[in-house]
């Protein structure tokens, strides 16, 4: 089938996510849809999804114009999605949520379990997939719940797959399964969208790329394009991949941590059994794909986990905080920049100024005995702004009126603006603009320049090979390497597929 | 293939805890500080067909077989949270007839106990809660918090009473009352689901609206032409033939109230739609992930709209059970709390309709044994087992069901994008 | 752009926001309430529906009817709650206004306690249970101790916050030790503490009046417990309302100056971020819920200590649950709750002489819950009345710096 996109105009607000967006997709082709984290491709995605209605334009499938209330018409038409957050019920079994809104029946409505299994037994027999159909969700890991949500697409006879940054949360090898997959898919006639910011897997499976921009269609290319090439159409200017910096000049340690093994929510052993050590001057980072105990080693370095093996032992600058709360951990000299600052590092309801005392409300430059020391507060907080370059009308402004980059700018300042011998920065450049990318590496470094210890934890192998003067590579909870920047990425590739030499 | 994940899950002790404690207060307290005694258990009423005759136990005795019971089936939750697995449901419910057994035999030493009476009632008096909480699970299913129970049995007491006085037809009265608590519903749908309001809030405003207009018309009308308007009697009672000769459970179950016999019939049916079609499997996938059901096609406001649209005409039901399914006529704040109560209920049988109809019985013995209590044993300070099931719910709430996990998306506003 | 223009825009824009605004929607919504009460008077008024059967033929009397109907039944409010002008003496005119103020203190005082917990994100529907608890307290100092005067009631008044604080806690500490929902154990507190209360009062030993009659009562407050006079012994206003405003100010410095209130509030918006932040989430649930509860004693002191009578069971006049409702007519703000209580209490001072005139007071009930229904949805009233949605600029908040600010912008 042919799916056609003409002149896509999305608008949210006074913003335009997407500005009058063309796009063909022959039949049987693996078409990609590259750009940035915000450039507007989950948007347009939508929009052809039915999810969000397009301010302008048309969709057309095989010449005939479409009309999308909503999900259901597009499934309908022939379009499956395959979204970024799974769009899976974790107390459901496989086949209920294959099922779903397209139920088997028998007599007054009572659900065929039988024949929805079968469904399922069927497709993932065909495609080699092994998911079995009575499996719950919350059972699966994420990659078996990917191919449930393709079943979920095949099952209604897609002919047209978008998947949405599928392989943000797999691991090399899985990675690898998927394209195999997309190629049998198209092989067999159904047209594919890959929907991603990531160059190598472009090269490694499209047939045509598309490059978006600002929610603009900046380019189009053939896979034999140079990385270099897709990489500034997608930015706008040539990239710089590295980062000028000195060599490290590593003190003492200022961080030990030994045979740490910490759950999750679901009491799962994320982390099992780490050590590793962290030394004054240096960038340490904790490189590996999502999901593999990074997240949950962070909360336990800031005292939000509990580490369940009594061993345990952790130490900054030699005081012992392995049963430290968040706010003693804070004390004794630790900048944290989580991994999601709308949930963890902001409160978009406060302004920027009641932001940058967020963690310095008991006794600090902010206090007066009880009271909230306004006058101090303002003048700290303009300078912030100023030093921090947070573009805002002022420092009252509230933190949920900011760009992501400002807002992250603003969570970078309040912790580097505290007194801290170590900075834990988790994914500190997720979301965030390219420009302000560049301001926030080169905080983290002149952080280390200034003798601090640094805990760099990100899955963009391009942030950690900028940054980092020791790798330390994570997966399924232990680290299975620590080496030197200088490693190759098909070397560090292998570790965080949990291959180890 | 599948990744071999350890889980370290811990289903906790704290139901065991609270249940050997109860155990140990029943041995001691009712058994061997219990009162002197012969207690009979009449379990068949001088009109029934088929006589059996009375049990006859010492009160103090029952106390320590029934706590020793109570100790040992304490043990057996501890033997399997040690397994990490959960007590199932049936153990639980035959702890609880136990404890109601003892206290009834602690009551009554040296007088009768008249089994089918304290039971038959007991159902009578759950029947508003238990379609209360029935109105509860199916909007609190799809993920909006109904606190206006409350207001939808007392508005659909109201209507019942009153259309029925006027029409003259119970029918009428049972339509009236199921529509007026459905409208009611809507406007709680309508905030939630459009306006995007705080759901709580939504509920509780609802029912001070609620108790301010029936009380306004109450005072204003009611109370002035009574006759007319708010003295429509009650329902007929309805021998089922056979099942009704049945002993014990035949006056117990199959001679009531029509009111009575929709209850018994809509908690298994809802279960069954619940659980076994296709309504249900979309109505938990609205309040699980309203966005994954929105995604294969599935209209999430209209789910939960109708959801909570239809949850509010059985509540109104509940509330026609109220009076012409019990009372008579309609008093001043009559629901007194039984929507609350419903609501703790929905919780105490974790949005599951069969757990849910058997916590609501547990308020409606506590409800008969306290009126009982106070014709079979006067001394006793009726204030503290009045207090009893609302203290069993914050036992319940806190020891039992503080880690239920309730529907995913509960009180969460759906948005897209 | 000239200065002028630029002016004349903001000033545009500002308009847009107190449109927008809450103090819009609160004035509406407060208007709004009133009609739907009138409605009611005047459809269940007699004289009206035997008008509506000749409606088309005198249309007139129904109007005539239903327009006396509203203004002798709102009239009657007035002169209840504000002025009396009816009355012979100014003293006696403006006693209304002092009923008011008597009346609308435990209010505003509860109000002050559920706003709280608004403001962490928490919903405390226990107000009546920890009223209750707090005039245990309170009832048991004031009848069973010997203190000197002054030094009696400020005791007394420390034991009702402590003893409804300490309920409060008690929520605060199951919520966060088992995350057991704090709506479900309020309700159930609630209905144990007023069996708990009766159950005192039932017995000589504890609460029980000397003189017992066998109904559950307990003796009046000692005349050295007692919230003196505070105009004089001719109006029965006491010291409950200067309680009530001091409530009022150290509610606003505890919420919006100190730092305490801000971990409150951080709490309230993001409890992730104050986690990430050092803050111990659980331990803040337990302090709101005891403070929350210890403005509720204040309230509760008030009813305890107010007026020469023993109390009865149904003492707590329903205050703990008419507090949501002014918590959520004021905004869960200071001022706002302070003005939202007096206006409850002038329905409370107004309702006898409603019922004087033949028109139910209970209908107040009615324009209570329709208020704050149209409060609870702000989208319901922008609505009905086309106001513009909410504005994203500062242009208000510059205008209102401008007006407030003191020694000028830097």
């Amino acid at each position: 089938m042919k799916l056609e996109l003409r002149g896509i105009t999305k608008r949210f607000g006074q913003v335009t996510a997407n500005d009058s967006i063309d796009l063909v997709i022959e039949p049987g082709e693996i078409h990609a849809l590259l750009g940035e984290n915000g450039a507007g491709k989950s948007t347009l995605m939508n929009v052809l999804y039915g999810l969000y209605t397009a301010d302008e334009g048309v969709i057309e499938l095989d010449g005939i114009v479409q009309k999308f209330s909503g999900p259901g018409d597009a499934m309908a038409a022939g379009i499956g999605m395959v979204h970024q957050h799974f769009m899976l019920i974790p107390v459901f079994t496989v086949a209920e949520n294959v099922a779903l809104g397209h139920e088997p029946t028998k007599a007054l409505g009572v659900i065929d379990l039988a024949k929805a299994k079968q469904q399922v037994r069927e497709i993932s027999e065909r495609f080699g997939f092994n998911v079995d159909p009575d499996a719950l969700i919350a059972d699966l890991p994420v990659g078996v719940q990917q191919r449930v949500e393709i079943i979920k697409a095949l099952s209604r006879d897609a002919k047209v797959l978008v998947l949405d940054e599928p392989t943000a949360v797999l691991t090399p090898q899985e990675t690898d399964e998927l394209m195999e997959i997309m190629k049998q898919l198209a092989a067999t006639g159904t047209s594919i969208v890959f929907i991603t910011h990531k160059l190598r897997e472009v090269k490694a499976v499209a047939d045509k790329i598309t490059v978006i921009r600002l929610g603009k269609v900046v380019g189009t290319a053939k896979p034999d394009a140079s990385t270099s090439e897709l990489a500034s159409l997608m930015v706008g200017r040539e990239v710089i991949l590295t980062i000028d910096k000195k060599p490290a000049a590593p003190g003492k340690a200022v961080l030990e941590v030994s045979h740490v093994s910490v759950l999750d929510d679901r009491s799962q052993r994320m982390v099992n059994d780490v050590s590793f050590e962290v030394k004054a001057g240096e960038i340490l980072a904790l490189a590996g794909v999502q999901g593999n105990g990074q997240t949950e080693l962070a909360e336990y370095l800031l005292g939000l986990r509990k580490s369940i093996d009594p061993e345990a032992k952790t130490t900054i600058n030699g005081i012992d905080i392995s049963t430290a709360s968040v706010r003693e951990v804070l004390e004794s000299g630790v900048g944290f920049i989580p991994e999601d600052r709308k949930t963890d590092g902001l409160v978009s309801e406060f302004t920027i100024a009641e932001n940058l005392m967020l963690n310095s409300s008991f006794k600090s430059r902010f206090t007066r005995g009880l009271s909230i020391n306004f006058g101090a507060r303002k003048k700290i907080a303009d300078e912030l702004v100023e030093q921090f370059d947070v573009r805002t009308p002022s420092s009252e402004t509230l933190a949920s009126k900011l760009s992501g980059g400002n807002q992250q700018k603003v969570v970078v300042a309040r912790e580097l603006s505290r007194d801290v011998s170590l900075l834990i920065a988790s994914q500190p450049t997720r979301g965030v603009d390219v420009g302000s990318i560049e301001f926030i590496h080169e905080q983290i470094i002149a952080e280390r320049d200034a003798g601090k210890a640094v805990v760099l934890i990100s899955t963009e192998l391009d942030e950690v090979l900028a940054l980092a003067d020791r790798i330390a590579v994570m997966y399924r909870g232990k680290i299975v390497g620590i080496v030197g920047p200088e490693t190759s990425r098909e070397d560090l590739g292998k570790l965080m597929a949990g291959v180890t030499a | 293939m599948s990744m071999n994940i350890q889980t370290e899950e811990k289903v906790g002790f704290k139901a065991p805890i609270v249940m050997s404690s109860l155990g140990l207060l029943v041995l001691v307290l009712l058994g061997f500080l219990g009162r002197e005694g012969m207690v009979a258990f009449e379990i068949s009423r001088r009109t029934d067909v088929v006589q059996l005759p009375a049990i006859d136990v010492d009160s103090s005795t029952l106390g320590i077989f029934s706590g020793i019971v109570m100790i040992a089936i304490s043990g057996f939750a501890l033997w399997r949270s040690m397994q990490n697995k959960r007590t199932p449901i049936w153990v639980l419910t035959v702890y609880g007839a136990v404890g109601i057994t003892v206290l009834l035999g602690w009551l009554a030493a040296g007088a009768t106990v008249p089994v089918t009476f304290i039971a038959g009632t007991a159902l009578v008096l759950a029947v508003p809660i238990i379609l209360g909480a029935m109105g509860g699970v199916m909007s609190e299913r799809v993920g909006i918090t109904n606190i206006a129970i409350e207001g939808q049995l007392l508005s659909g007491a109201f209507m019942a009473a009153v259309v029925s006085s006027i029409t003259g037809s119970f029918t009428l009265g049972i339509i009236a009352a199921m529509v007026t608590a459905a409208l009611m519903s809507m406007v709680l749908a309508t905030f939630s689901i459009v306006f995007l309001a705080q759901q709580i809030i939504v509920g509780v405003v609802l029912n001070v609206l609620v108790i301010g207009i029936t009380n306004f018309l109450y005072q204003q009308w009611l109370t002035e032409d009574g006759e007319n308007v708010n003295f429509p009697g009650t329902l007929e009672i309805i021998k089922i033939p056979v099942l009704s000769d049945i002993p014990v459970i035949g006056p117990i179950l199959f001679e009531n109230r029509i009111t009575v016999f929709l209850a018994l019939v809509i908690v298994p049916v809802l279960w069954f739609i619940l659980f076994k079609t296709r309504l249900g499997l979309r109505a938990r996938a609205v309040g699980e992930h309203p966005l994954a059901a929105d995604t294969v096609g599935v209209n999430v406001a209209r789910t939960r709209f109708w959801w909570v649209t239809i949850g509010g005409a059985i509540a109104g039901l509940g509330g026609a059970a109220l009076t012409i399914g019990n009372a008579g006529a309609f008093g001043r704040e009559m629901s007194g709390g039984f929507g609350f109560i419903a609501l703790a209920v929905v919780i105490l049988g974790r949005w599951h309709p069969i757990s849910a109809a058997l916590a609501a019985l547990l308020f409606g013995f506590s409800i008969i044994l306290r009126v009982w209590a106070n014709q079979v044993s006067p001394g006793i300070p009726t204030d503290f087992i009045t207090m009893v099931p609302y203290l069993v719910t914050i036992i319940a709430v806190v020891g039992f069901v503080g880690k239920s996990i309730p529907p995913k998306a509960l009180a969460v506003p759906y948005t897209k994008g | 752009m000239s200065d002028v223009k630029k002016n004349e825009e903001s000033m545009a824009q500002a308009v847009k926001e107190i449109l927008s605004g809450g103090l819009t929607r609160t004035v509406l919504s407060v208007l709004l309430g009133f009609l739907v009460g009138a409605l009611f008077m005047i459809g269940s008024n007699k004289e009206f529906i035997e008008a509506l059967g000749y409606l088309f033929s005198r249309p007139s009397d129904a109007l005539g009817a239903a327009v006396q109907v509203v203004s002798e039944g709102y009239g009657a409010l007035f002169r209840g709650a504000i002025y009396n002008a009816d009355a012979d003496t100014f003293e006696k005119a403006i006693r209304p206004l002092t009923e008011t103020l008597r009346l609308g203190a435990p209010l505003i005082a509860a109000g002050l306690g559920i706003g709280l917990t608004f403001r962490v994100g928490l919903f405390n529907i226990g107000g009546t249970g920890q009223l209750i608890f707090g005039m245990i307290f309170a009832t048991f100092v004031a009848t069973r101790l010997e203190l000197p005067f002054v030094l009696h009631t400020i005791v007394a008044l420390i034991a009702g916050i402590v003893g409804a604080a300490l309920l409060g806690a008690m929520v605060g500490f199951l919520k966060a030790r088992t995350g057991a929902h704090e709506v479900i154990l309020t309700i159930m507190l609630n209905y144990i503490a007023l069996y708990f209360f009766t159950f005192l009062m039932r017995n000589p030993a504890l609460l029980q009046e000397t003189r017992a009659t066998g109904n559950p009562k307990a003796d009046p407050a000692a005349e050295t417990a007692l919230l003196p006079k505070l105009i004089g012994d001719n109006y029965s206003l006491h010291w409950g309302l200067i309680f009530a405003l001091l409530a009022v100010v150290v509610f606003w410095w505890l919420m919006e100056r100190s730092t305490i209130g801000f971990r409150l509030r951080m709490v309230g918006f993001n409890p992730d971020a104050a986690r990430a932040a050092g803050i111990n989430v659980e331990k803040t649930y337990i302090l709101a819920m005891a403070l929350s509860a210890g403005f509720v004693g204040v309230a509760a002191a008030n009813q305890s200590l107010g007026v020469a009578v023993g109390v009865t069971p149904s003492a707590h006049a329903n205050i703990g649950f008419d507090a949501i409702t002014v918590a959520l007519l004021g905004g869960s703000s200071g001022p706002g709750i302070l003005l939202a209580g007096l206006l409850f209490g002038a329905f409370k001072a107004g309702a006898p002489s409603m019922q004087v005139i033949g028109v139910s007071p209970e209908v107040l009930g009615i324009v209570q819950g329709a208020i704050v229904l149209f409060i609870a949805a702000p989208p319901l009233i922008r609505a009905i009345f086309r106001l513009p949605a909410v504005q994203n600029s500062n242009a208000l908040g510059a205008i209102r710096k401008r007006l407030f600010s003191r020694g000028g912008a830097k």
